[in-house]
């Protein structure tokens, strides 16, 4: 045990040597002084100052929220790069935000039904196929691998040609990816409908329906390689640091966290929660913020306020956010140094957390004005808030006297949606609106939708929140008080899972809008192309500001 | 592809780091544990039972973890001394579990050890526990037949008899071997 101690010591130590020359290295090297001019790759010359939203109701007010003069129109080579970007990535980008649209659909249903069955246990309980304990995986399952993991690729998949400055190598691939992603869910979903479950926590799809996504996350990743080898940018924008950074480590953790017959007792629940929170950490986290990095630039038309910290951030999440898994076993039977090193990098998290939202909220904070009039910025910046308050929250309640009482209760639930729902969803909802105009050439049919939309998943939202965290903190000074029975934990949380459904059904109302939304635009999208087709005139030139 | 392959082993690299220290220092530390004397292994019905346990998703609402008395009061609940790893050393997969929705199960066998109690408990929770938002598992029995010799028969509180199906026997009987009463040494370096 001390000798396992010391040579941790020691390698930490290491780490440390290592890192301090890697910055003596770049601070010597000018690598900070050469950054700050990357912040500006995504702009073309003179393209600062322009505000670009394709959903915004009025341009030209948005243009004026700004504050700024706008510039002179943007210069064409660049308009021509971004409109063969689009094109290029619409077939792939289209096939994997459509499917995760609709997985989004099936899970959040799911997850009301779950919802509802907590206070309202009778609710069909008949079938074995609609017990709780069925419908609870189905809808984490759908939702990290359906909607979360098949946006997130959809819109990294959109971003990185225009990243790059070249057209989308390999789309094909990305399609059959699409494909065989969407096969592993439909088997994926069936199995665990019929019970036919590995048993452990985000890990729950059998083995054999891994492979499905194994292949089909290779597939997906093939056009990001072939579509580097062929950039035409000097520098990678830090949205693409992230998209390289999660494409590689998400299928390392799903092989380890997956592999059959290696993993044992105790050693199990290590690897589970290594696993659980860096698909939070290192999949959705990543992708959502190389969305938030180009979005929020993009639409306030200002690069992003400090491009060295966005460096800093990158490589602290790597360090830390790898290592934050097993604050989920505090007070578990497991060693008690792993438990530690993770509440320390749990707080440490507080780094690359607060360097982002320096980064992200400084950006759009006094161009806040744009938040009237850009649906998108609206999705985006509140996504950034609650990626910051989630983070926050997550490293306060990593401390041990905190997480005695967190730990085991809804607060938890509470927490896990304020991330993926607050922040990765929010993040991917604005990249959709954003994107899906750009590829389709359609615009958004009935743009009071987009409100709609917005209005309903913040209400459901808040609602949800709130009231679960609040009961989930009810709930876990009742089961710390031995003089309370256990029953009481159970009764006190009741009105706040109701509340809970209620936030649930709008929340699920608000993505019902969405998805109709998303089929009106390519409907759109149809009838313009058939038209455009019938007339034979030349497709008329995509208007990109 | 400079910048690209640097970012490519940096994240890599860091992401290896992260296993060895979270994942393979405990796989060598914790590797040669053997199960302590008073634990045995599951019986055939309990590992099937186990399945059961999996395929309904109780993790989703129960424990198997017992925590230090100087962190909580799990003890002073029934729920057992705190855990060691060496009590795990049967279980795959391991079925810990994060939510406390119901009560602990990690020694639910010492604590209820009435078959008769967990069939009924099963078919109608609010039957035996006022008040459980437990999802009734009706479905693991037979209803209206008539009881061979062979069947267990449980008898429905407003009258009526249900007959238990082997998955719900298998689930029962797993959940009665849940007992880790024998003792152990304590973990090394415990702190709550």
């Amino acid at each position: 045990m001390n000798d396992t101690l010391a040579r941790l010591l020691a390698l930490c130590f290491l780490v440390a040597v290592v890192g301090l020359l890697g910055l003596v290295w770049a601070v010597s090297r000018r690598q900070f002084t050469h950054l700050a001019a990357g912040a500006r790759v995504i702009f073309g010359p003179g393209e600062e100052g322009r505000a670009e939203d394709p959903v915004a109701p009025s341009p030209a007010l948005l243009q004026r929220s700004l504050g700024v003069p706008p510039p002179a129109a943007s210069p064409p080579a660049d308009v021509a790069d971004r409109t063969r970007a689009d094109r290029s990535s619409r077939g792939p980008v289209l096939w994997f935000v459509v499917s995760a649209v609709v997985w989004l659909l099936l899970g959040s249903l799911l997850g009301v039904l779950a919802s509802v069955k907590m206070h309202w246990p009778e609710v069909l309980d008949a079938s074995v196929y609609t017990t709780f304990g069925r419908v609870r995986p189905l809808h984490l399952n759908i939702i990290a691998y359906g909607w979360l993991s098949m946006a997130g690729v959809g819109v990294a998949l959109w971003l990185l040609p225009r990243l790059l400055r070249t057209p989308l190598r390999g789309g094909r691939w990305a399609v059959a990816g699409a494909l065989v992603w969407n096969v592993g869910m439909v088997l994926g979903v069936a199995a665990l409908l019929t019970g036919h479950t590995e048993g452990v926590e985000w890990l729950e799809f059998p083995w054999q329906i891994d492979l499905f996504f194994v292949v089909g996350g290779a597939l997906a990743g093939v056009p990001l390689l072939l579509t580097l080898q062929h950039r035409r940018v000097e520098h990678l924008y830090v949205s693409t640091w992230y998209i390289i950074a999660a494409l590689v480590w998400f299928p390392i953790l799903f092989v380890v966290a997956n592999v059959p017959g290696v993993h044992f007792g105790v050693e199990h629940a290590l690897v589970n929660w290594w696993f659980a929170h860096n698909v939070l950490g290192l999949w959705f986290t990543p992708m959502s913020l190389a969305a938030a990095y180009y979005l929020i630039p993009k639409i306030v038309g200002r690069p992003i306020h400090s491009y060295q910290l966005s460096l800093l951030a990158f490589w602290a999440l790597a360090l830390f956010y790898s290592q934050v898994g097993v604050h989920h076993l505090i007070g578990g039977p497991v060693p008690t140094w792993v438990v530690t090193l993770s509440i320390v990098t749990s707080v440490a998290m507080c780094v690359p957390v607060l360097a982002t939202a320096v980064n992200l909220h400084f950006t759009a904070f006094d161009r806040l004005a744009a938040l009237r009039h850009s649906p998108t910025l609206r999705f985006v910046v509140l996504g950034a808030m609650m990626y910051t308050v989630a983070s926050v929250q997550g490293s306060l309640h990593a401390l041990r006297s905190l997480n005695t009482l967190t730990h085991f209760t809804h607060y938890t639930v509470a927490h896990a949606h304020l991330g993926a729902y607050g922040f990765n969803t929010f993040v991917f909802f604005g990249a959709v609106y954003f994107l899906m105009p750009r590829i389709t050439g359609a615009e958004w049919p009935w743009p009071r939708l987009v409100s709609a939309h917005f209005a309903l998943v913040v209400a459901g939202f808040a609602v949800y929140v709130v009231f679960l965290s609040i009961g989930g903190l009810l709930q876990g000074a009742a089961m710390l008080d031995a003089s309370r029975p256990f029953m009481e934990s159970v009764e006190v949380t009741l009105p706040y899972l109701l509340a809970r459904s209620v936030g649930g059904t709008l929340m699920t109302l608000g993505h019902v809008v969405f998805a109709a939304h998303v089929g009106g635009i390519l409907w759109a999208a149809s009838r313009r192309r058939a038209a455009a087709a019938t007339s034979m005139a030349p497709a008329a030139q995509e208007v990109l500001s | 592809m400079n910048a690209a392959l640097g970012t490519a082993f940096g994240a890599v690299g860091l992401l290896a780091l992260a296993g060895s220290l979270l994942v393979g220092a405990p796989y060598a530390q914790l590797r040669g544990e053997g199960a302590p004397a008073g634990l045995r292994p599951y019986t055939a019905e309990a590992a099937r039972g186990r399945e059961a346990y999996m395929a309904l998703g109780c993790i989703y609402c129960h424990s198997q973890q017992p925590r230090d008395p100087r962190q909580a009061p799990d003890a002073e609940r029934g729920w057992g001394r705190p855990s060691v790893p060496a009590d795990y050393a049967y279980d795959h997969p391991h079925l810990l579990g994060t939510m406390r929705t119901g009560p602990d199960l990690f020694n639910i066998g010492a604590r209820q050890p009435s078959r008769d109690w967990h069939l009924l408990h099963l078919y109608d929770p609010r039957a035996v526990v006022p008040g459980s938002i437990m999802p009734a598992h009706r479905f693991l029995f037979d209803v209206g037949g008539a009881a061979g010799p062979e069947d267990v028969v449980v008898n429905l509180p407003g009258g009526g008899t249900a007959v238990a199906r082997p998955e719900a026997l298998d689930l029962v009987a797993y959940l009665l071997s849940l007992d880790h009463t024998y003792p152990v040494a304590p973990a090394e370096g415990s702190v709550p």
